[in-house]
């Protein structure tokens, strides 16, 4: 039986509703409890800000592509090397670390969960493997549906259960969390060279509409009763005018689960560009705000870009082709069959750059204008808009209004007649950002009940100290002090265990991986469906036998069963 | 009894169809795998246990023997080397960074000889590549360059180009060309639709010319290029921005060749201007049935596919001065532990002197070439006959492989798991 003791803690617990109250928090065996034994171990937070664990809802950190941008590019893995110390191995990379590089970063800023937020399931015995090797944190990843065959041909028959049957079989024959549309249709038509420019284009061949598939993939979501909603990368990414797709899309989504989301929309900030060309390229976050603020039924994250060199990757390959076409670098490009794609190039995002400068705007304005911060997480879609290890800087840019005005006064002079932000007063308080940061992030992905996002009793005991003291810290002038706490905790604990001591890792970790199996009836079991299993024998390169992910991957399995309503 | 869906550990391709017959613990009969492939299910003799050098001749020892050998070995050399690890899994090759890293050695995978350089090429310019399933479901053209698979990868063609019907082609072999680029006619060369004989070393100025002739600048391309007609170059051209889908495959006549890692830029660039037009794909025709895991583990846990030298602490990558042969070449390593693979078969003599007069353990099922240059050979259970593991194919689609016998033999990563605890446990002290 281990125990711990934080003793004078200054505790923001948003689910709880607790907002800066001094108090103890027990541990007892990983979950935080009432209280603990003289025997305890105690750790005096004198009064520092201490927040439940981090957790990333929408990041890339495990799996093929990450890996392939590891691959592609050995000037990255130079710029973040650290040598083996301790229980800590060797890293490297920036952009893209190493799994343990990714580990031990994210726990050093107090993250204790982190959601991969996209993986083939072909290939998701890879992704299970890097998580092994990803100790600190507990992972998830979402499947990819955005070009699977047999949901759009589901999806054309006008066959809804049979499309929650897919996805209910493949999650768990994956061992994913969740289900990811990116770019739906638009990564089927990439493999013949091919985009869709919106929701109304039809897919060759498979001839059914992109507004189809995410209109009928949420239903079908709900069917399965699944953890968390549908999560979508829009269709039209990073084009001049995208906004109005963006409001399209959402505009389909009905508000369907009284307990969350129906929708996650990801890195809006991407999706939320005004005009015709790049010319008159500007913000479009007020009308996506503004939207966002009238539909409880939708969240989104911000994809906040931050200035610097970074590896974009996404399962939007011909996103990734374009992107090439404008930056002459390197390209990556992998299409999976029957079901997704990807694309990797390096970027720099650049202060003189005015298109990158409106995009810098655009994420934070979409956090300060959306009123509820539940209804916005915090993300850089790691490693798209920037490395994770700029989240403190980003804490900072929204709780001071000084620091952003101080920032744009060094970016493209063009960037105040293109975008809101510089006459956004607004500053987000202590409260909202550990909202942002963990506690929203838990409600969005649908893990609180799992015990993730919050400090009470039965809770993990996934705990973030930080070096600040709230009552002493005025945020909006003090910026530099915020981020220099947010990027290194004074202790990061997981499921009980000190892990991370001031950057330092003490432990080898004891992750676990959070997966989905929904019970569905043996009607609509595609294990036993002959047109699913020839179809898969005919079409796929493995057999169906050797496609799911054996337990073995499964690093201290946690397995989440919904009663499916098919 | 038969054991249906196993996963052939010889090459890349990984076909995971194929029927195993097991009688009395023994591979008796073999279905659908191809000749390389049956000949390794079948089995060969194997080595009963560890063997020490004694002289001019072997002795018989224990695990625990050959273990303490290997800890010892690593743990008083200055500069070890761990090489191979394509014939072995993933988990397997996981420890293998871990031990490399404890030790500071360095850790080189068999690419390092064989597709080193297309990994470079791709360091520099990226990769458009797919899954094999989305050649077999679409491409109508698929040009094979310096690359042989009827004799190296002898399903490739049945199961993924030549007579693969996929779901956009009902009929593959009418409806898909199929172009060889090569030095000589090869079998490969005698089943393709366009085949086009470059002279040895050209590669580089065909792959130059087809470029020029894709950007439209067809007028400054000489009347032959390293042996090709300017008119077969435009009528590969012309199949190729025809066609809805290409794919092209390469193998070691392109990265082993003169023009080395600089043929596979161009070929990728070529690729990448054929997007331009229609969609196109390249990928490497990879060798071992796990080289291509290797480079994944590598990449995930050190941040770089092969060549990685832990002396500095950090992870250090500089192919051509970290990699196996130079290191080798330059006698710099002192100590040498061989995984899934057969180096002396293929290092040059040089390298192979310096390996001869230093310590070197293999684990290996079987004996081979190396044997005859190490002190301890170790042997191990075969991954996907009497070991589970994974292991990733060409396209990089990781796959778990099937045990189909039972022996007591070690795996390689239970072999290596307690090399590596008692050499954190020898460090400790």
């Amino acid at each position: 039986m281990s125990e711990i003791l934080i003793k004078n803690a200054c505790v923001i617990d948003p689910l709880r509703g607790i907002n800066a109250e001094t108090m103890d928090i027990a541990i007892r065996d990983g979950r935080v409890v009432e209280e603990v034994s003289g025997a305890a171990e105690v750790i005096d937070a004198h009064g520092a800000l201490t927040l439940p664990g981090g957790i990333d809802s929408h990041t890339h950190i495990c799996g093929t592509k990450v890996n392939f941008g590891r691959y592609m590019s050995p000037e990255d893995m130079r710029a973040g090397r650290t040598p083996r110390r301790g229980p800590m191995h060797a890293t490297s990379g920036y952009s893209v670390p190493t799994t343990y590089g990714n580990s031990y970063r994210y726990s050093a800023m107090g993250y204790t969960t982190l959601l991969e937020g996209a993986m083939a399931p072909l290939e998701a015995r890879h992704t299970h493997e890097e998580f092994t090797y990803t100790p600190l944190q507990d992972t998830m990843a979402n499947a990819l549906f955005d070009g699977n065959w047999g949901i759009m041909e589901a999806i054309r028959d006008g066959d809804t259960k049979r499309v929650a049957a897919i996805i209910g079989w493949t999650l768990s024959a994956v061992k994913g969390f969740a289900v990811k549309l990116t770019n739906p249709g638009g990564t089927e038509a990439w493999q013949w060279g091919k985009n869709v420019s919106c929701i109304r284009d039809p897919v060759p061949y498979f001839e059914v509409t992109p507004a189809e598939i995410i209109r009928t993939v949420v239903e079908a979501n709900e069917l399965l009763h699944l953890p968390h909603s549908v999560h979508l990368h829009c269709n039209n990414l990073g084009t001049p005018g995208n906004y109005t797709c963006t409001l399209g899309s959402l505009g389909l989504i009905p508000d369907l689960n009284p307990k969350r989301q129906t929708l996650y929309a990801t890195h809006v900030q991407f999706h939320a560009y005004g005009g015709s060309g790049w010319k008159d390229f500007c913000s479009k976050s007020e009308p996506i705000a503004n939207f966002v603020n009238m539909r409880p039924q939708i969240v989104i994250d911000m994809g906040q870009v931050m200035f610097g060199r970074t590896t974009t990757m996404t399962a939007d390959g011909p996103m990734e082709f374009n992107l090439h076409r404008l930056h002459h670098d390197k390209w990556s490009n992998h299409d999976v069959e029957l079901e997704t794609g990807s694309g990797i190039i390096p970027v720099v995002y650049r202060r003189k750059n005015l298109v990158n400068s409106v995009m810098w705007a655009i994420g934070l304005e979409l956090a300060l204008l959306t009123k509820s911060p539940w209804q916005c997480l915090l993300t850089t879609d790691n490693p798209n808009g920037a490395p994770f290890v700029r989240y403190p800087e980003i804490i900072a840019l929204l709780m001071s209004k000084k620091y952003r005005d101080a920032e744009f006064a060094t970016v493209h002079p063009d960037t105040s007649a293109r975008a809101p932000l510089p006459a956004i007063e607004r500053e987000l308080d202590w409260y909202e950002i550990a909202v942002m940061t963990r506690a929203g992030q838990a409600k969005a992905l649908g893990i609180q009940d799992l015990g993730k996002g919050y400090l009470g009793p039965g809770a993990e005991a996934d705990v973030a100290v930080y070096p600040i003291h709230i009552d002493e810290v005025d945020p909006s002038t003090d910026y530099r002090k915020v981020i220099e706490a947010f990027g290194r905790t004074e202790y990061t604990i997981k499921r009980g265990r000190v892990v991370s001591r001031r950057g330092e890792c003490l432990v080898d970790g004891s992750n676990a991986t959070f997966w989905v199996k929904p019970k569905i009836s043996d009607n609509y079991d595609m294990g036993k469906d002959p047109d699913f299993i020839e179809k898969f024998d005919r079409y796929y390169t493995v057999r169906m036998r050797n496609y799911p992910v054996q337990e073995e991957y499964v690093n201290r399995s946690r397995c989440i069963e919904t009663e499916a309503e098919i | 009894m038969i054991v249906k869906d196993v996963v052939c550990p010889f090459c890349g391709c990984l076909c995971d169809d194929i029927e195993v017959d097991v009688a009395e613990n023994r591979v008796v009969a073999v279905t659908n795998a191809c000749e390389l492939g049956t000949k390794k299910l079948m089995g060969e003799k194997r080595m009963k246990n560890p063997i020490l050098r004694d002289g001019d001749t072997w002795k018989d020892i224990t695990y625990d023997e050959a273990i303490r050998y290997t800890v010892d070995m690593l743990t008083h050399a200055e500069r070890p080397l761990l090489y191979g690890w394509s014939g072995t899994h993933g988990e397997a090759q996981c420890v293998g960074v871990h031990m490399a890293e404890l030790v500071r050695g360095v850790i080189d995978n068999t690419s390092s000889v064989c597709h080193g350089p297309s990994i470079l090429a791709i360091q520099e310019v990226g990769h458009p590549g797919c899954t094999l399933g989305v050649v077999k479901n679409r491409a109508d053209l698929v040009i094979y360059w310096g690359a042989n698979p009827i004799d190296a990868h002898p399903r490739h063609l049945s199961r993924y180009t030549r007579y693969a019907d996929g779901f956009f082609l009902e009929n593959a072999f009418r409806d898909r060309k199929v172009i060889v680029m090569d030095v000589r006619k090869t079998e490969t060369a005698n089943i393709a639709d366009e085949f086009v004989q470059i002279k040895p070393g050209g590669d580089y100025a065909v792959l130059s010319a087809l470029r020029a002739i894709v950007r439209g600048k067809e007028d400054i391309v000489p009347r032959t290029v390293a042996g090709v007609t300017r008119e077969q170059l435009i009528r590969v051209v012309d199949l190729c921005k025809a066609a809805k889908f290409g794919a092209v495959y390469f193998g070691l006549g392109l990265t082993m060749t003169r023009g080395k890692y600089k043929n596979v830029r161009n070929a990728i660039e070529l690729v990448s201007e054929l997007n331009r037009h229609t969609k196109f794909t390249i990928s490497a025709m990879r060798g071992h049935y796990n080289v291509y895991g290797s480079n994944e583990v590598n990449t995930w846990m050190t941040g770089y596919p092969f060549g990685i030298d832990f002396s500095r602490g950090i992870a250090f990558y500089n192919p051509g001065e970290t990699t196996a042969v130079d290191i080798l070449a330059r006698k710099e390593c002192d100590a040498a532990l061989i995984v899934g693979s057969d180096p002396a078969a293929h290092f040059p003599r040089s390298c192979l002197k310096h390996l001869a007069d230093i310590p070197v353990v293999q684990l290996d099922p079987y004996p081979n070439a190396t044997t005859a240059f190490c002190n301890v050979q170790i042997p191990v259970a075969v991954t996907g006959i009497d070991a589970e593991g994974t292991a990733y194919r060409m396209d990089g689609v990781p796959i778990r492989t099937r045990k189909v016998l039972s022996t007591s033999y070690p795996s390689d990563e239970e072999v290596l798991s307690r090399i590596y605890r008692e050499m954190q446990e020898a460090q400790a002290v």
